[in-house]
C-alpha cells in the first residue's frame, strides 16, 4: 500500500530538505563567493553576500604565485593512477572471494576492512622512514603506492559486492562455451560488472583526490597535489582568505564537476543489488 | 561421437558423500534422462560430467579418453542451464557466436553457423536483440542455439524447461526431441519431472540419494520397476501401493497396481470402496477411492466418463497380470 502524504506535509518535508541541503552546501557556496572578493571584503563585518565588487584577481594571483596546473596534474595522476592500479589488483581478488570462496574468505574481508579503522597517523612514521630510505618521498610514484594501498580494501569490498550479484551460472556457461579464465573475466564478468566497476572507479578517484593526510605529509614541492596546494594558502600570517578561497575553489571544482555529471552512475552503483 | 563412461565415480562435499561409487555408460547418440526427486544428486552428476565439479574419486571417460581432469572448456560438451545463463550484455547473435569465438573460428564461418542455427531455432528475426528483450521460450532457444553451433560431443541439459509455463514446456519438449532426432548427438537431460523423462528418453536413469535405482527404457521402467521407489516414481497418476492382507494373498509384502490396471465392476470384484473426488479429463476420469481397507486412497483411471458420484460405492478388480509384487526390502518379486 502506498503511503499518501497530505500536500501540506509534503511541502513541509520539501522545505526541510532544502534547508538541510543548503546548510550542507553553504560552506562551499561561501568559499566560492569569497574567492571573488578582495581580501578586505572577505573579512568585512558584516559580510556582504553578493553586493561586493566581484573580482577575478585572486585567481590570477594564485596561479601566478603557485603553479595551479602542475598541482592539478599531480592530483590527476595520483588519483587516477592509484585507482587503476587498485582495480587491477582488486578484480582478481574480488573474483576469487566472490566465486571460489574458502572458509576464511569472510575473515579476510573483515580483516581488510579493519585496516581502514587504523588511524593513519599510527603508521605515518614507519611509512615516512621507509619512503625516505627508498627515495619515494615527494614523488608521484610514492603517493600512487600509498593511495592504492589505502583504498584497496574499499575497492575490493565494492567489487566483491558487485561480483556476488552476477549469477554463477553465466560464468559456468562461459566455461562450458570454451572460455578460459582470462576470456571468462574479460568478455563476461567485467562487461556485466561494468556499472559497478565504473562507480568503484569514480568513488575511488574522488577519495584519492580528496585525500589530504598522506599527500600533505609525504610531499613537498615536486609531487604536491591540489590538497597541498590549498594547504599552502592557510598561512598563519597575513590575510589570505580570499586567495585561500580561490585556491580551494580551483581545487574542488574538477572533482565537483565530475561528481555532478556522474551522480546517477554513482547512486546506481552504490545501491546496486539493493533492489531487484 | 559422444560415448560417456562413468567408472566408480564418487563425489563428496566435505564429509557428506552425495554420490556413492557409481558406474554408468551412455552410448553415442543416446537420449539419456536423469530423473529423481530434488536432492537426489542428478544435477551434481551432470555437473561432474560437465567438469563444473571435480570428482572425488573414480574416472570419467569421453569417447574412451580419460576426461576426469580435463577442464570443462576442453571436454567438447555443451550445456543448457535452467536459468538459460545467457550473456545479458550481448546480442542474440553474439551469444550464439560466443563458443565459436572462443574456439577461434573465422568470422565468416561464425556468421554462417549462427545464421544456420538461428534458422533451425526460429530465431532469425531476433538476432540483434538482447536476451532481456526475449520471452522465456525464446531465451531457452538461444541457449540451445549456443549449444548446437559448436557441434559438441554431447549436450547436457540441466532442467531446461523448469522456468517455462506449462504450454511452452510441452512445445519445447517436442522441439528438443526433434532436435535429437535430427542431430543424433548424445543428450543427457536432467529433470525431476517423470513425464519429461518418459516422453523424451531412450534411456532413463532413476536416482535416489546419489544411487542409481534403475536404468532402462521408459517402458521397461513402467512395466517392470525394479523396486518400490521406481514403481512409485514412474507413472502418472502414481501406482497404488498396497500392504497387508491383500498383498499377502498375492504372496508379497507390498503389491502395486497402476490406476489404469484397475477395472470397475458392477458388483462383486476383489475390493470395495467409496468414491471420493473424481477428476474429469474428458478422455479419462481419475477416481479417488476411500475406505477400501487397502490404503488411504486408491486411484483409479477409467476411460471416458464414469457415472459414479461422490459417496457412491465402487467395486474394483485389478488385472492380475499387471499386479507388481515387492518383498519386504522393497525389491521386485519376479
Amino acid at each position: 500500500m502506498a503511503r499518501a502524504a497530505s500536500p501540506r506535509r509534503r511541502a513541509a518535508i520539501s522545505v526541510l530538505a532544502w534547508i538541510v541541503a543548503l546548510l550542507i552546501f553553504f560552506p562551499i557556496l561561501w568559499t566560492v563567493l569569497t574567492s571573488f572578493k578582495t581580501e578586505a571584503e572577505a573579512v568585512a563585518d558584516p559580510p556582504s553576500f553578493v553586493a561586493f565588487d566581484w573580482t577575478l584577481e585572486n585567481y590570477f594571483v594564485v596561479q601566478e604565485r603557485s603553479d595551479y596546473f602542475r598541482h592539478f596534474w599531480n592530483s590527476v595522476v595520483i588519483s587516477i593512477g592509484s585507482t587503476i592500479i587498485g582495480l587491477a589488483i582488486a578484480v582478481p581478488a574480488a573474483w576469487a572471494m566472490a566465486f571460489v570462496p574458502g572458509k576464511q574468505t569472510k575473515n579476510v574481508l573483515m580483516w581488510m576492512l579493519s585496516t581502514k579503522m587504523l588511524p593513519p597517523v599510527g603508521v605515518l612514521v614507519p611509512i615516512y622512514l621507509i619512503f625516505r630510505d627508498v627515495g619515494l618521498l615527494d614523488t608521484r610514484v610514492g603517493l600512487v603506492i600509498v593511495l592504492t594501498l589505502i583504498n584497496l580494501p574499499i575497492i575490493v569490498w565494492m567489487l566483491y559486492t558487485y561480483f556476488r550479484e552476477i549469477p554463477g551460472d553465466i560464468l559456468e556457461a562461459a566455461r562450458m562455451d570454451g572460455a578460459n579464465l582470462r576470456s571468462e573475466v574479460l568478455y563476461v564478468l567485467l562487461p556485466m560488472a561494468l556499472p559497478g566497476i565504473a562507480s568503484t572507479f569514480l568513488l575511488n578517484v574522488i577519495l584519492a583526490w580528496n585525500e589530504a593526510f598522506w599527500t600533505l605529509n609525504l610531499t613537498a614541492a615536486n609531487s604536491a597535489p591540489l590538497t597541498a596546494f590549498i594547504a599552502s594558502y592557510s598561512s598563519p600570517e597575513g590575510l589570505f582568505y580570499a586567495k585561500l578561497s580561490a585556491a580551494s575553489t580551483m581545487a574542488i571544482a574538477p572533482i565537483l564537476i565530475l561528481g555532478w555529471f556522474s551522480q546517477k552512475q554513482l547512486v546506481r552503483g552504490l545501491t546496486f543489488g539493493a533492489v531487484k | 561421437m559422444g560415448r560417456i563412461t562413468l567408472d566408480k565415480v564418487t563425489k563428496s562435499f566435505g564429509e557428506v558423500q552425495v554420490i556413492p561409487p557409481l558406474d554408468l555408460t551412455i552410448e553415442d547418440g543416446e537420449f539419456v534422462v536423469f530423473v529423481g526427486p530434488s536432492g537426489c544428486g542428478k544435477s551434481t552428476l551432470l555437473r561432474l560430467i560437465a567438469g563444473l565439479e571435480d570428482v572425488t574419486s573414480g574416472e570419467i571417460r569421453i569417447d574412451g579418453r580419460n576426461a576426469t581432469e580435463t577442464p570443462p572448456a576442453r571436454r567438447g560438451l555443451a550445456m543448457v542451464f535452467q536459468s538459460y545463463a545467457l550473456y545479458p550484455h550481448m546480442s542474440v547473435r553474439k551469444n550464439i557466436a560466443f563458443p565459436l569465438r572462443m574456439a577461434g573460428l573465422e568470422k565468416a564461418e561464425q556468421d554462417r553457423r549462427v545464421v544456420e542455427a538461428a534458422k533451425v531455432l526460429n530465431l532469425t528475426d531476433y538476432l540483434d536483440r538482447r536476451p532481456g528483450q526475449l520471452s522465456g521460450g525464446q531465451r531457452q532457444r538461444v541457449a540451445i542455439g549456443r549449444a548446437i553451433v559448436r557441434e559438441p560431443a554431447a549436450f547436457l541439459f540441466d532442467e531446461p524447461l523448469s522456468n517455462l509455463d506449462a504450454a511452452l514446456r510441452v512445445g519445447m519438449r517436442l522441439e528438443i526431441s526433434e532436435l535429437h532426432e535430427r542431430l543424433k548427438t548424445t543428450m543427457i537431460y536432467v529433470t525431476h519431472d517423470q513425464v519429461e523423462a518418459m516422453t523424451m528418453a531412450d534411456k532413463i536413469v532413476v536416482l535416489r540419494a546419489g544411487n542409481i535405482e534403475q536404468v532402462g527404457s521408459p517402458l521397461d521402467l513402467y512395466h517392470t520397476p525394479r523396486n518400490l521407489f521406481v514403481a512409485g516414481f514412474i507413472g502418472s497418476p502414481k501406482m497404488n501401493l498396497i500392504n497387508g492382507n491383500a498383498a499377502k494373498q498375492h504372496g508379497a509384502s507390498t503389491i502395486g497396481v497402476r490406476p489404469e490396471h484397475l477395472r470397475i465392476v458392477p458388483e462383486g470384484g476383489l475390493w470395495t470402496g467409496t468414491v471420493g473426488v473424481s477428476e474429469h479429463l474428458g478422455s479419462d476420469t481419475f477416481l479417488h477411492v476411500h475406505d477400501t481397507g487397502l490404503a488411504d486412497v486408491i486411484t483409479v483411471r477409467a476411460e471416458g466418463e464414469v457415472g459414479l458420484r461422490h459417496g457412491d460405492t465402487i467395486h474394483l478388480t485389478p488385472r492380475e497380470d499387471k499386479v507388481h509384487r515387492f518383498d519386504e526390502q522393497g525389491g521386485r518379486v519376479a
